[in-house]
């Protein structure tokens, strides 16, 4: 064989290696911390509290992911990203995994080679208008102004309704949810849009919630999930089955609470063993500790756990179940099998 | 014999390269260029390697699909279904608005400021001094932040204007209103339009010109020189007889007949902007992302042009001031005649520079969501089809493109004023 082909080719291997980084759990371990990329602050989803902690539903599944490779649940680094510099910040390598009220899309999944490992919550796009304006459906918004964050879903919805809808209408575009926020208390849109869940959300941390209403009409499809980077199966396997855990942990009803118990002899359920790693070696098949999930679990608890604790309906932003309800309760959420 | 007595001829030795300080320099400078050529190529090849294995070849067909996303401030017609060549075209118009605007905005008040802050009334050159130093020294940023700010939440919203006892009125004879989205000052219509020409086609690139706007800038042009080919009479006259014509009120018949004409026969009226719905329609809206980010980076390079002026009037010496004085001269005419004249040859060059600085900083306008190139190609679309590096190329070439634009016009203006040395 050609000597110089062969070196050539591998220097080509070398670098290519450098930027899609095949190996991001290797990478992960040694520098001891996961990377992982939330939202600028959204009360319920992923916001800093008090004390500069990240809290919410988004951070959660970084949390989980942390302590399910590393043993950790605090051990993350958040960069908060706007909808625009998001995908870039993952195709770099800055972080190495983004849960950040993303929709899944075709063009996102393949185009911008992002691989979606599921969806944390099933949502769909929504308006809040005042009270005081007085409209009560999205169909009465012909020439509102609308606010919108940039380089999302929404925008792109957003232009689709109105068109098919033959209504005229002015975009405002911003580039992060306080923005949108200030704006539109201050009256310069009449109408703010995005994902219904982070409508509620938003609405939630305004002075009187109570005289802001969300229209009825969902406008679109969004499944909100996390995401990595194309080229790294491990890796996306390993997120895909830590959120999988979440959500099977609780269709088999194990919870932050009885997890260390169950974990500590096998249980008379096959599938908590596997899944709990006292039978078998579904941790060694993603190159994990065989208590992967049990520290997944105990970092913040099982799916309905992390629901109810950031944006369930006994907290201030109180959404419903709804579609995110398990399958065996008339929802979407449905973990394959641990086997 | 005799070729021994000859010096005998240096032949050329590679080590003369090195040791000869003849060739030396010339040695290094081409091993620096292969040296940094080299590196570029690598950059560039790895950069194309890297792409490909992430399955991202550099490649522009997006160009063409369709955007999908609106744009709310468009010089030109432009709808969601058209290609991101157009969005990005929207986008370019944005941003030349802003600059000129601002260039010229800046100018008018940093050159009044740079005259003001010589002026011999304490408090008038303290004041100016005060803008000059506060804008001069906060991040241009800052100022766009905050003129937005302001504009957001001190000025009354659209419903204010509503109902029979409204909070809010009409500016200027019910022609003007000012909300919180922005200003609706009144536009020109011509009931009997002579239409547009389009240009380009269907292509990305079409675009409409008011034939009315042409006849209209013709015509004023055709004014301005017969008034200016009267006055160069009457001066010739004055010159001849030693008694002047009254000109005056041909030159103003001059000037502004023509375009009366013009005006009633295109059926000229205003349209004035007036509440219906959400918001007001008709009339032009200029939206508050455009007056933000125009006033903070006009104030902010004005700041900055001031300085400029002062600089350059205050490096004509005072004897020249004198001179003209003495010579019986009134101060406004020694400022026009005498100082301006030479101190513009120092103050330009380093004008384009800020013009410049001016145009590329228009780029900070997605801050307050104006949809300049940058929000356009560098934003949304850059986002939407995940074409990082095609995209920033683009833009990259298009600020180049502008400011070497700029540049050139302003060096030829420069050469014009520059002092001719004999
Ligand atoms: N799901 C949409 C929209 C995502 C989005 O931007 N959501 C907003 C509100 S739900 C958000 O997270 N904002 C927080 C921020 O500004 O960082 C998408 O993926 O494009």
């Amino acid at each position: 064989m050609n000597k110089s082909v062969f070196l050539g080719a591998l220097t080509v291997a070398g670098l290519a290696a450098g930027a899609a980084a095949a190996a991001t759990l290797d990478d992960i371990k040694a520098r001891g911390n996961l990377n992982c990329g939330v939202n600028t602050g959204l009360v319920g989803f992923a916001a800093p509290d008090a004390n500069g902690n990240w809290q919410g539903f988004d951070v959660a599944v970084c949390r989980a992911v942390a302590a399910a490779v590393l043993g950790d649940p605090q051990a993350v680094e958040f960069t908060p990203l706007t909808g625009k510099t998001r995908f870039t910040a993952l195709a770099s390598g800055e972080v190495d995994m983004l849960s950040r009220n993303t929709t899944w899309t075709l063009t996102r999944d393949v185009d911008l080679k992002n691989t979606f490992v599921g969806v944390n919550y099933y949502d769909g796009q929504g308006f809040i208008v005042p009270k005081e304006l007085g409209v009560t459906s999205a169909k009465e918004l012909a020439g509102a102004t609308v606010c919108i964050q940039t380089g999302t879903t929404t925008e792109l919805n957003l232009a689709e309704f109105f068109r098919v809808n033959n209504m005229d209408y002015e975009p405002v575009p911003i580039e992060t949810n306080a923005e949108a926020q200030q704006q539109y208390l201050a009256g310069a849109c009449d109408t703010y849009t995005t994902d219904a869940s982070g409508l509620a959300a938003t609405r939630a941390s305004f002075e009187n919630p109570g005289d802001h209403v969300i229209l009825p009409e969902i406008i679109s499809k969004e499944p909100l999930g996390p995401l990595v980077r194309h080229g790294d199966e491990e890796w996306s396997d390993i997120v895909r089955w830590t959120l999988n855990a979440l959500i099977a942990a609780e269709e088999l009803g194990v919870t932050s609470a009885n997890v260390a118990e169950m974990a500590s002899e096998p249980t008379n359920n096959p599938e908590i063993n596997r899944m709990l790693g006292t039978e078998g070696n579904l941790g060694e098949m993603l190159g994990l500790d065989a208590d992967w999930a049990v520290n997944a679990i105990s970092a913040g608890g099982n799916y309905g756990e992390l629901f109810e604790k950031h944006i369930g309906e006994n907290t201030p932003i109180g959404l419903a179940r709804g579609l995110n309800a398990q399958w065996t309760d008339g929802g979407l959420l449905y973990a394959p099998p641990f086997r | 014999m005799t070729a021994l007595t000859e010096p005998p001829k240096e032949s050329f030795r590679l080590s003369m390269l090195i040791y000869d300080t003849r060739y030396r320099s010339m040695t290094i400078q081409v091993v620096a260029l292969i040296g940094f050529m080299l590196v570029a190529a690598w950059l560039i090849n790895n950069t194309i390697v890297n792409l490909n294995a992430l399955g991202k070849p550099v490649e522009f067909g997006f160009f063409t699909e369709p955007a999908s996303y609106d744009i709310n401030q468009k010089l030109i017609e432009y709808d969601n279904q058209d290609s991101h060549m157009r969005a990005s075209f929207v986008g370019l118009l944005n941003t030349l608005l802003v600059a000129v605007l601002g260039c010229a905005t800046a100018t008018i008040v940093g050159v009044l400021v740079g005259v003001l802050r010589l002026s011999s009334n304490w408090l008038v050159s303290r004041i100016m001094a005060v803008y000059v130093e506060m804008f001069r020294n906060v991040p241009v940023l800052l100022w766009i932040v905050l003129a937005m700010a302001i504009l957001i939440e001190s000025l009354p919203r659209p419903s204010a204007f509503r109902g029979d006892e409204p909070d809010a009125t009409m500016k200027v004879f019910d022609s003007v209103a000012l909300t919180n989205r922005g200003v609706y000052i009144p536009e020109p219509l011509f009931t009997r339009s002579l239409g547009n020409i389009h240009l380009f086609g269907d292509s990305a690139l079409r675009f409409d010109i008011s034939i009315d706007l042409i006849v209209f800038l013709l015509i004023l042009g055709g004014s301005i020189y017969a008034a200016r080919r009267i006055t160069a009479w009457a001066n010739a006259t004055q010159e001849r007889t030693g008694e002047r014509p009254r000109i005056w009120h041909i030159n103003l018949a001059v000037l502004f007949l023509p375009t009366i004409a013009l005006l009633a026969a295109l059926g000229f009226h205003l349209g004035y902007p007036s509440l219906q719905g959400f918001n007001f329609q008709g009339g032009i809206h200029m939206r508050n992302s455009l007056i933000a980010l125009w006033l903070a980076l006009s104030l902010y390079t004005a700041a900055f042009i001031a300085e400029i002026v002062r600089g350059g009037i205050l490096a004509i010496s005072g004897g020249q001031t004198e001179a003209a004085a003495a010579l019986g001269l009134r101060p406004r005419r020694i400022t026009s005649l005498v100082v301006l004249p030479q101190a513009l040859r120092v103050i330009i060059p380093p004008l384009i520079s800020h013009y410049l600085n001016l145009t590329k900083n228009s780029s900070l306008a997605i801050a307050v969501g104006y949809m300049d190139i940058t929000g356009t190609l560098g934003g949304i679309t850059m986002n939407q089809t995940g074409r990082e590096l095609e995209c920033v190329l683009l833009l990259m070439l298009v600020y180049l493109t502008i400011s070497l634009i700029i540049s050139a016009v302003m060096n030829v203006y420069n050469n014009r004023v520059k002092l001719v040395e004999r």
